[in-house]
């Protein structure tokens, strides 16, 4: 394994501090009181009665508004921007270019293998469409909407490369003056792959696609800059304020206490919102340029073409099975696309090859090339739901082939231990048996099975289920993270935190940690969160880490608390901190409830008026991994005329660990299941490759998201609930992608085990079906 | 995606008498912050003299105020009154974050100017409160977890509460139908179902 990807989303082998001290370790808990009830939010209110203020919501005086021209062509070079006419326009305060060098600073990116290239804001080589030109502040934006259109800009249109499957052939343009591919391609091998096929009663092959699909968070990607003298205040919708402070200070050279980023709420981000943007920095420079505050909030349009994308796959998948179902070998190859710069087109594509299904003999070959075309972002669990698309259907196919139940055949293989990381170190814990088992029974798998393999056809609808599973490379967290709570001498508590609740209900199950170990009412505790200039440093929200990172430094924080309080409480009691509890608010002696007294009665902490507690994160495990797993089950009818796609019940089964908060937990599985069935069967981002090398699907109306009536109302959640006590101290694993991976996989297989047609290509869609009903009856 | 219904007109200016007021240029300015290569046809810009007094009646408050005539309601509910419960999503027609009831039935407000929404009863989420305290929709979508980021919510809350008013008692499907102009991409769905339901029993 190596530590690149590890880097995905955060820092990686950093020295940070952790508590407790070895030894010092706290309880598993046991019975729990608070952590995995079903909770509505703590921030609910807000977010119900619309009095939550999102970064797009701050509204503050003498503001302007900002937009940003952007290229029209896939590839060209800047030669002119003349802004005269737009500077005179009414409304209009500035505008900015690469021809004004004040406000061109250097923007570096780095290659795959780490290497800084130096680059600028506004970058003359336009390497995809969308790429930043200028930008300007107006007092309305519509004001700065119609200065753009008066920018004139002279471009030298440069041959493009769009289609990734090209890239690399000979005559096509260069993008990057190193050719065309990202890096070198990577291959990982173990065993002897070419004896295991020998050995196979059964060799399929099949080559897969997904089509690229792009985030659209419902917020707009953007923020609001406002300058004080020389201190920037930056609101900004993100994933993790400390990612875009520190951007920021690097870009404009300014020490990090003089950037503040504040992210209180944010409108969904799915990994496209962890990363710092230009738009950032020209906000904070049309900012200072005009003394006033600037509000910079892209349009959906530029959201689509430059904000990120989970990049379209090829993949070819080869893999032998013996008779009683043991795999013998698997080969994968397989290319993807970062786009226009260095952005992981492949990352992570291969892993559940390497990892999911014991298997002695495996190679895999990933090769990552640059097209002109948005460069892509980390999005919800990166490189996993393309890499199951393509496992998941090949074990349904080997399955058949060797007449066993699919299921069988995937609990024949489950490993134990990791078989990609290097020394293959044995996971904490593992629910993928159960999750199948468990997942099988409630969904009714057997008697399913036997009813359509006896009749699928009801009317022109034929009907079928399907099951996939999977695991998440990543289930556990780890540090820097650093919690400060303080208990009041009412009993109430403030929970200062870092981290940014990115909609997973981070707070919720924070404040739950809070009330389990205090005994208070989550109701009772205030949150500070997600803001540079007043919590402590924590890394972005995402790779399913939050809960396990943040979560054990709070549990760490509210028990110092606690031992503080009791040790106060003991005098009053005249008894030893260790014979006293806390519960509703009220400190007791353990074997005698009831002498007890209310925690606002303690002498102390009424002299004090607080009590703070300081918790970090604690040292994750070395010798084991932390791995969450999946299996999700779906039912679907397919007309057999039209080949429209009926998703009719889904069920996700997920061992991620303790289950926190039940209610958001059930959330989280169906917003997976929900993004799953769009990779399945909407989403797709269609590039002209013939004619424009441009985006042609750049709204919502042409790149379909689920809607409601696309989505089953019947989900169901099956909690597989194995708390990890060797993970972290509260037991979580991740949850937020493991809940989407599988998910495409499961449809694809409900659809052949309904038609008997095997989909290779995402979005699977009435035309494509229709199509291949037709050869699939002619042939029939 | 369409909310079926318009609401009829009210005493502003017509259609034609806007058309003739504002360049053609500008209105697609409105539609959509397109990208910016230049547009000829786009020079022609709206003076501050043109500007317009209009009667807005939001929330059972009126508001008179000076707008542009391509505003939208959208922009001046949000950015000019303060409303800013009211979200956006697309400013195009394309999401639903930005619904908001005119006479009763959930509407985008990016999709309607401010000039023609003059004497149209407007409720935004805000007025749905009882001052500090939620409505039955509102309160149900809290308990029932219909939300994760939230930011659609405001409008899928609007959206079901036009929907109950017109229809009290709405199937599944109805409900589903019922929010089918509102995109949630975290897939609150299935939550926002039960909430739907059990608002329609609460009320
Ligand atoms: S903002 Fe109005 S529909 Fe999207
Ligand atoms: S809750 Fe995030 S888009 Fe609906």
């Amino acid at each position: 394994m190596d530590t690149k990807k590890e880097e995905l989303y955060f820092v990686h082998n950093t020295p940070v501090p952790e508590t407790p001290a070895p030894g010092q370790k706290p309880e598993p808990w046991q019975q729990t009181q608070m952590v995995g009830q079903r909770r509505a939010r703590v921030d609910g209110y807000e977010r119900v009665s619309g009095t939550a203020a999102y970064p797009s919501d701050v509204i503050l005086p003498k503001m302007l508004y900002a937009a940003i021209l952007r290229c029209p062509h896939p590839h060209a070079t800047v030669k002119k921007v003349d802004t005269s006419a737009a500077v005179k326009m009414p409304g209009v305060h500035a505008v900015i270019s690469g021809m004004t060098p004040a406000t061109n600073p250097v923007w570096n990116y780095r290659t795959w293998e780490g290497h800084l290239k130096k680059s600028k804001l506004f970058d003359p080589h336009c390497r995809f469409e969308g790429d930043t030109v200028a930008a300007v502040a107006a007092e309305t934006p519509y004001q700065a909407q119609d200065a753009l259109r008066n920018i004139d800009v002279t471009y030298d249109v440069l041959p493009y490369v769009s289609d990734y499957r090209k890239a690399l052939d000979t005559g096509t343009p260069n993008i990057h003056a190193e050719g065309n591919q990202v890096g070198q391609p990577q291959t990982q091998e173990r065993g002897d792959v070419a004896q295991g096929f020998a050995e196979a009663d059964v060799v399929l092959e099949e080559t897969y696609y997904t089509a690229c699909e792009i985030h659209t968070p419902l917020e707009l990607h953007g923020c609001l800059a406002n300058w004080d003298g020389d201190r920037l205040t930056v609101w900004e919708s993100t994933q993790g304020v400390y990612a875009v402070q520190a951007t920021i200070a690097e870009v404009l050279e300014l020490p990090l206490s003089k950037v503040r980023v504040i992210g209180h709420y944010m409108g969904g981000g799915f990994g496209s919102k962890g990363d710092t943007s230009k738009y950032s920095i020209i906000a904070a420079l049309l900012a200072q340029k005009t003394g006033r505050p600037v509000k910079l909030f892209l349009t959906r349009e530029e959201t689509y073409l430059a904000t990120g994308n989970r990049p379209s796959s090829h993949m070819t998948l080869k893999a032998g099975v013996k008779k009683d179902g043991r795999l013998t070998a698997m080969e994968f190859t397989a290319i993807g696309a970062s786009g226009a710069y260095p952005a992981g087109g492949t990352s992570l594509l291969d892993w559940l090859i390497k990892d999911l299904y014991t298997c002695p003999n495996v190679r895999t070959h990933t090769t990552d090339v640059y097209i002109n075309a948005g460069p892509a972002r980390p999005f919800r669990a990166p490189g996993h739901p393309q890499c199951a698309w393509a496992l998941e259907q090949m074990m349904d196919a080997l399955a058949e082939a060797i007449a066993m139940d699919p299921i069988k055949l995937r609990l024949q293989n489950i490993p134990d231990f990791s078989q990609a990381r290097p020394g293959n170190p044995p996971y904490t814990t593992t629910g993928y048996k159960q999750c199948l088992e468990e997942g099988a029974t409630q969904f009714g798998w057997q008697q399913l099975r036997k009813k359509y393999a006896a009749n699928k056809k009801d009317g022109n609808w034929l009907r079928g289920v399907g099951v996939a599973g999977s695991s998440w490379f990543l289930g556990n967290g780890f540090g820097p993270a650093t919690i400060i709570l303080k208990l009041y001498a009412d009993g109430s508590v403030n929970l200062n935190m870092g981290a940014s609740d990115i909609g997973t209900g981070t707070k919720t199950i924070m404040a739950m940690v809070v009330a389990e170990e205090l005994g208070i009412k989550p109701e009772a505790i205030q949150i500070e969160h997600a803001d540079t200039g007043t919590t402590q440093f924590a890394s972005v929200s995402g790779g399913s880490k939050t809960v396990p990172t943040e979560a054990p430094a709070v549990r760490d924080a509210a028990i110092t608390v606690k031992r503080r309080l009791l040790e106060m409480a003991a005098e009053d009691l005249k008894s030893k901190p260790t014979d006293l509890s806390l519960k509703n608010g009220k400190v007791f002696i353990k074997n005698n409830p009831s002498k007890a007294m209310p925690i606002t009665a303690v002498a102390k902490l009424k002299q004090h008026h607080v009590i703070v507690g300081v918790g970090n994160r604690g040292p994750r495990p070395t010798d084991k991994t932390v791995i969450p797993f999946a299996a999700q089950f779906c039912e679907v009818a397919v007309n057999a005329h039209t080949g429209e796609v009926q998703i009719l019940r889904f069920l996700g089964a997920h061992d991620s660990g303790r289950v926190m908060n039940r209610l958001t937990y059930d959330n989280q599985v169906f917003g997976g299941i929900t993004m799953g069935i769009g990779l399945a069967t909407t989403e797709k981002r269609v590039l002209d490759h013939n004619h424009t090398g441009k985006m042609v699907n750049r709204s919502w109306h042409e790149y379909k998201l689920p809607t409601s009536m696309d989505v089953p109302a019947d989900m169901q959640s099956v909690p597989i609930e194995i708390p990890d006590d060797v993970a972290n101290t509260t037991g979580a694993k991740g949850l937020g992608e493991p809940v989407t991976i599988p998910t495409a996989a499961v449809v694809a297989n409900a659809i052949y085990n309904a038609t008997g047609i095997r989909v290779t290509e995402t979005p699977v869609n009435a035309v494509q079906l229709s199509q291949l009903l037709a050869q699939h009856r002619k042939e029939g | 995606m369409a909310k079926n219904k318009k609401p009829h007109r009210g005493k502003g200016v017509t259609r034609r008498e806007f058309m003739t007021n504002v360049s053609a240029g500008a209105v697609a300015v409105a539609a959509a912050g397109t990208l910016g290569a230049k547009d000829a046809e786009a020079t022609a810009v709206i003076k501050p003299e043109d500007m317009v007094t209009i009667d807005l009646q939001i929330n059972q408050r009126r508001h008179r105020l000076l707008v542009e005539p391509r505003w939208s309601l959208l922009f001046v509910i949000r950015e000019k009154l303060g409303l800013t419960a009211t979200k956006f999503g697309c400013e195009r027609g394309e999401c639903g974050s930005c619904t908001v009831l005119v006479n009763d039935v959930p509407l985008y407000a990016c999709m309607m100017l401010a000039m023609e929404a003059q004497d149209l009863k407007i409720t935004t989420l805000e007025g749905l409160m009882q001052g500090e305290a939620l409505g039955p929709v509102q309160k149900a979508f809290l308990e029932q977890d219909a939300y994760q980021c939230g930011y659609c919510t405001s409008g899928q809350i609007m959206a079901a509460e036009g929907l109950l008013r017109k229809q009290p008692h709405p199937s599944i499907e109805e409900i589903q139908t019922g929010v089918s102009g509102n995109l949630c991409r975290c897939g609150a769905y299935p939550h926002i179902f039960k909430a739907i339901a059990q608002a329609a029993k609460a009320r």
